[in-house]
């Protein structure tokens, strides 16, 4: 068997939560990997395609590739059109001169989309953040809570939120927005 | 066809829309748009509840969130039934179901009334003195007594049927209260163009203006600006206007709690709806528009259903078109009341008399309710009402002399007073104005600006313009004016005793905690001097109440006992929540299935699916067995066991917590964190790990890999995880942050399955690619990399059981694959799988120590016999300062022992206390305690492990453990019972 026959990712055995004013997604296996260092190791790894943004809170993509800040010295690279191995090598490479960590965390994590006019205050039930778009702007990326489940946030469009979090908080993630979705259903 | 006191025409409420409800079991028709209380006020129920205390009849006193007596229980349904809501609160609905409290047998004949005769038993402190002795008899007899006389509404028996939603909100402004100036406000900063949210806690938004009959606004009727004030404001994309939210606190920047009403005022409410919504509201500017609240007059039998405050009989006759009463008699320090018995002068209710105890009173209200030929008498004093179960007289002395009017409606007024409690909430000074006799609005502590009678600014047109300006100030807008008619000023008002009367035990001023004058005069004298202290003393302003319709009397009553200013003994704080908040509401989402995330491993479904038995590990599940048929717990852990140590088992160690460090300074990262040194750690290799507290202790342990010169895969525990990662991260950040070194949690990037037994090599063997597992190539303590089953894996060889292990680790999505493909070689070899039951119990029976379970936070490494593993040469690493202090290495230290039962059947308790001697004396102290105990299915026998007082220097004697039936003698053993060479570890 090849090893994709073998994948059971984490998502595999759930619906999405359903709701009138927002589409809920579960994404695709994709290849994560954590870059830590400076700000010179941030740029070492433009070799990624997008550049890992040197600007908090902000996230950059390209093509079926993006870059997530996550702490000054904490990058999210999410790649869908590559396994992690060729990745992990091309960067090894590009930072060979530069003191890095890059740790392979595609398994860590699943990942979702929300989308549509109520999307923001779907998540809103359990999201603290200000979701207005002055505040949280398309390209934003912030790590939050949802309720209970730590999760990173990215805005990809004005009305296209992803949400990654830990694989093991999957049932608790699915069942808080379909709870929050059943709520807002009637009002 | 709704009531005998329903007016023929007026009001809000839909007269083409009659609804049927009950209340305690009697029907009755209100109408649409009536609340619970003006329904009952409609059809001449007067009393609707029995005090907390005295079991007083109590009846209706006020029209909003301030009413302190008429508190029901609603619902049909027990798993839908509230106490203690406020009737003046409580929408009607068909169906309406409500119940009276605090009553037995019945409303009218209540048994516990007879508390009212014991009043002197009841004094303020009452819980202090009346019950100290003996003091036996307090929990047997005082207390439960108390407990079942004194009280409110009962809880609910069966489990809550409803949902409860939560929701974040941001805004510019956040305006609480929609009453006049609270419009005002929104309109201005709607205008403005900032995110406006309006909370008001009615059904109907508009506040005093729901009632206005009389003043035309921008020449329109009140009732028409509101509407097209509303109309405007709901057409603005920028406000969202919520009703039926009471914001119940104000918290640090600008962070406001709401809960939102939405399905209590509904027959037959959506299935899909939550009950309520737990709104939390982050402002960048606040404006408290919350009004203010009419104060009763202290005077004695105040508290007589028919005695109400003058506004709420006028809100009651012109926002519900009831009369409260048929014939009423005015007391009043205030001009407002004027208004009120004008208003219900015209509605065909009898007004006695105005009783002003004011000694002249000019002013517009007045002199409109003299020109209409209304009784009024100057320099009045109200004796005490009449009547037991309803007011049927008032005792007034006036000019004339003293005499009883006679009256089925008594409408008080002593004044306003300003609801400043979300603003005290927000920590804003107050500052007594002595004009107002009020505490009003000081500086502001947060960005919040208070608005309209909240903060004494009482008339119409003043209010308006307060609350313009108000939101308008806070986006930088510029105000709208407005131009009122008809809206006169009142003005007056008394705090506190009024004059010519004695405190009286029957004179109440806080209705909800049954506290009298006397009472607030008796602290006083007993020397209470704090206005605190006389708070908790006497109970006034307590609880849910939070003082509304008391403060003010209270304070005045015990400034004057005191003879000090009002403005010097100084207010009570405000607390949270204004009104009663559900705890549901507060716990929202979190509840039942959702209380907390339960986070499974990879392999879970497949345990689950092969009778695994679970148990909590932070909040991961763990399978503690897997449980077949037809077997005791014994004999599953015989099965797992021995079937481990003879052949093979599997495990699923998916929650061992896994950190990936990597970096140049790597090694030298390690060598700070942990005891051990790990400089000399080759590539490949294993070791395992203490890492202590700053103050010496054991806090956690693990293995640590060396995968290349700068990168490591750690283990921790699998609860310890968080408080290892937040060790390093302080660390780093604060102490270290010149080392390149980054750690990245992995624990859910791998499954792992451990496989441990005589036969682990020969189940993997067959699945591995490119990793030579011979004993030769891949010694006990090492880590490779390569495949199995097609997939990426590290492969450890180490053992937490003493037989030859195995853990294999796969990027989880292949984990389950992998699992079933080991199983699948292991089924040809007769292996089993164990739970963490197992696991525990073969670890002790070679001594290794459980983090949490051998330690409690003063253990040291070398109290577990450990101190080998402590590089005593680094230069330092956390917590090496402390193991050098004189109490770490002192002699007698507890450390770490084997404890063999001598009844082989008995399996010792975890906890229980090891002592010298068979019988003890009481008092004697602990040689120490078992922290690890179990039945060895290897051993055939009990066996314990257990820290004890310089346990390794007395290695074979006799001590006497502990259980619920006495003392047991055991011997205290090396803590080791099974292959002390290590040599299985080998195989």
């Amino acid at each position: 068997m090849t090893p994709d026959a073998l994948r059971r990712p984490p998502l595999a055995s759930f619906v999405p939560p359903r709701a009138s004013r927002a589409e809920v997604s579960f994404c695709k296996p994709a290849t994560r990997l954590t870059l830590r260092g400076r700000e010179h190791a941030a740029r070492a790894a433009a070799a990624f395609g997008p550049a890992p943004p040197l600007r908090p809170l902000r996230a950059v993509e390209k093509d079926a590739r993006a870059a997530i800040w996550q702490s000054p010295d904490e990058w999210l690279l999410i790649a869908e059109d590559s396994e992690p191995r060729p990745l992990i090598d091309l960067l090894q490479a590009a930072l060979a001169d530069v003191p890095h960590g890059l740790v392979d965390i595609s398994h860590r994590q699943a990942a979702l989309e929300i989308s549509g006019a109520g999307a923001a205050r779907l998540l809103n039930a359990g999201v603290p953040l200000d979701l207005d778009l002055s505040a949280f702007p398309a390209g934003m990326a912030a790590r939050t809570l949802l309720v209970k489940a730590d999760i990173l946030l990215w805005r990809r469009g004005v009305e296209r939120f992803r949400l990654e979090f830990g694989r093991s908080f999957s049932a608790y993630v699915v069942d808080i927005l379909a709870q929050a979705a059943a709520d807002q259903e009637a009002c | 066809m709704t009531g005998g006191f329903r007016t023929a025409s007026g009001g809000r409420v839909d007269r083409a829309k009659p609804i049927e409800f009950s209340f305690d079991d009697v029907r009755y028709r209100g109408l649409a748009g009536d609340t619970l209380a003006s329904a009952l006020l409609a059809n001449g129920v007067r009393l609707v509840g029995r005090s907390f205390k005295y079991h007083r009849p109590r009846g209706i006193l006020a029209a909003g969130s301030e009413e302190p007596n008429a508190l029901v229980g609603i619902g049909a349904r027990e798993s839908r039934f509230t106490p203690n809501l406020r009737a003046t609160q409580v929408e009607l609905y068909r169906g309406l179901q409500a119940v009276s409290q605090n009553k037995w047998p019945s409303l009218r004949r209540d048994f516990q009334a007879i508390n009212g005769w014991l009043s002197p038993l009841f004094p303020a402190g009452f819980y202090y003195k009346t019950f100290m002795r003996p003091t036996a008899a307090w929990r047997s007899l005082y207390e439960p007594l108390i407990r079942r006389a004194a009280g409110l509404g009962r809880a609910p028996k069966a489990r809550d049927a409803d949902r409860y939603a939560n929701l974040y909100a941001h805004c510019d402004v956040a305006i609480v209260g929609a009453g006049p100036a609270g419009l005002a406000a929104a309109l201005a900063a709607a205008r403005g163009g900032g995110r406006v949210i309006v909370f008001d806690e009615q059904a109907e938004m508009g506040g005093s203006l729901l009632a206005e009959t009389r003043a035309r606004i921008d020449g329109r009727s009140a009732a028409e600006w509101l509407a097209a004030t509303l109309a405007e404001l709901r057409a603005r994309p920028n406000v969202t206007l919520v009703p039926r939210a009471q914001i119940f606190g104000y918290y640090a920047q600008n962070f406001l709690g709401g809960l939102e009403r939405l399905t209590d005022h509904l027959a037959e409410p959506d299935p899909r709806l939550p009950r309520e919504r737990l709104w939390q509201v982050r402002a960048k500017r606040v404006v408290l528009a919350t009004g203010a609240h009419e104060r009763p007059l202290v005077f004695p039998n105040n508290d007589r259903p028919g005695i109400m405050l003058a506004e709420a009989a006028r809100t009651y006759l012109q926002r519900y078109g009831v009369k409260p009463g048929s014939r009423a008699l005015i007391a009043t320090a205030h001009d407002s009341a004027y208004r009120a018995a004008l208003e219900l002068a015209e509605a065909g209710v009898d007004i006695a008399m105005i009783a002003d105890l004011r000694d002249e009173t000019t002013g517009e209200w007045p002199d409109l309710a003299r020109k209409a030929g209304l009784r009024v008498e100057q320099g009045a004093r109200i004796r005490g009402a009449r009547g037991k179960l309803q007011v049927s007289g008032v005792r007034v002395a006036a000019r004339g002399g003293e005499q009883t009017i006679a009256c089925d409606l008594l409408a008080m007024s002593g004044g306003w007073t300003p609801s400043v409690h979300l603003f005290s909430q927000s920590r804003g000074k107050l500052v007594f104005d002595e004009a107002l006799q009020a505490f009003l609005p000081g500086e502001s502590a947060q960005d919040e600006r208070s608005a309209g009678a909240c903060r004494g600014v009482f008339r119409l047109a003043a209010a308006l313009k307060d609350g313009a300006e108000a939101g308008a100030a806070a986006l930088g807008a510029s105000a709208p004016s407005f131009a009122v008619e008809d809206a006169p000023e009142a003005g007056g008002g008394l705090v506190g005793q009024p004059p010519g009367s004695g405190y009286d035990a029957k004179a109440f001023v806080d209705f909800q905690n049954d506290v009298t004058a006397r009472d607030l005069s008796l602290a006083t004298r007993e020397g209470f001097r704090s206005i605190e202290h006389v708070k908790r003393y006497t109970t006034s302003g307590m609880a849910t109440d939070q003082g509304k319709t008391s403060n003010m009397n209270a304070l005045a009553i015990a400034a004057e006992a005191l003879a000090k200013p009002i403005a010097e003994v100084g207010l009570t704080t405000f607390r949270p929540p204004y009104t009663p908040v559900t705890f549901a509401t507060f716990a929202h989402m979190s509840r039942r299935g959702l209380f907390d995330p339960v986070r499974k491993t990879p392999l879970h479904d497949w345990a689950e699916e092969h009778g695994a038995i679970f148990e909590e590990a932070g909040l991961w599940k763990r399978a503690s067995y897997f449980r077949r048929a037809g077997e005791t717990l014994r004999e599953t852990h015989i099965r797992e066991c021995l079937g481990t140590r003879q052949r093979a088992g599997m495990m699923d160690a998916s929650t061992l917590g896994k950190l990936e460090v990597t970096g140049p300074d790597a090694v030298e990262f390690l060598n700070r964190l942990y005891v051990n040194s790990f400089d000399k750690l080759a590539v490949g290799r294993c070791r395992y790990g203490l890492m202590l507290t700053e103050a010496g202790f054991v806090m956690d342990d693990g293995v640590v890999a060396r995968l290349a010169p700068d990168r490591f895969h750690v283990t921790t525990t699998s609860v310890g995880v968080g408080r290892v990662v937040a060790q390093m991260e302080d660390f780093l950040q604060t102490e270290w942050p010149d080392l390149d070194v980054w750690f990245t949690p992995v624990t859910e990037q791998w499954a792992t399955i451990a496989i441990n037994g005589p036969m682990a090599r020969q189940m993997l063997q067959p699945l591995i690619e490119g990793i030579d597992i011979s004993p030769a190539a891949m010694p006990h303590m090492s880590m490779r990399e390569g495949r199995i089953c097609g997939v990426p894996t590290r492969l450890a060889r180490v053992s937490f059981t003493g037989e030859l292990g195995f853990e294999v680790n796969v990027p989880a999505d292949y984990g389950r694959a992998v699992w079933e493909a080991i199983w699948a070689e292991g089924r040809k070899l007769d292996c089993v799988v164990y739970g963490l039951d197992t696991l525990l119990i073969l670890r002790a029976e070679k001594g290794y120590i459980v983090v949490g379970q051998e330690t409690d936070g003063t253990v040291t490494p070398d109290d577990l016999g450990l101190g080998r593993m402590v590089a005593k040469n680094k230069p330092d690493f956390i917590g090496k300062r402390s193991l050098t202090t004189p109490d770490l290495t002192r002699a007698g230290r507890k450390q770490l022992v084997g404890l063999l039962p001598e009844d082989v059947e008995i399996k010792l308790d975890e906890g229980a206390q090891i002592v010298h001697e068979e019988k003890l004396a009481i008092g004697s102290p602990a040689l120490g305690h078992v922290t690890s105990s179990y039945w060895s299915p290897t051993l055939q026998r009990g066996f314990a492990l257990a820290l004890v007082a310089g346990g390794r220097s007395i290695m074979g004697a006799r001590a006497h453990v502990t259980t619920m039936d006495g003392t047991r003698p055991a011997q205290i053993v090396e803590p080791i019972f099974y292959d002390k060479e290590g040599k299985r570890l080998d195989a």
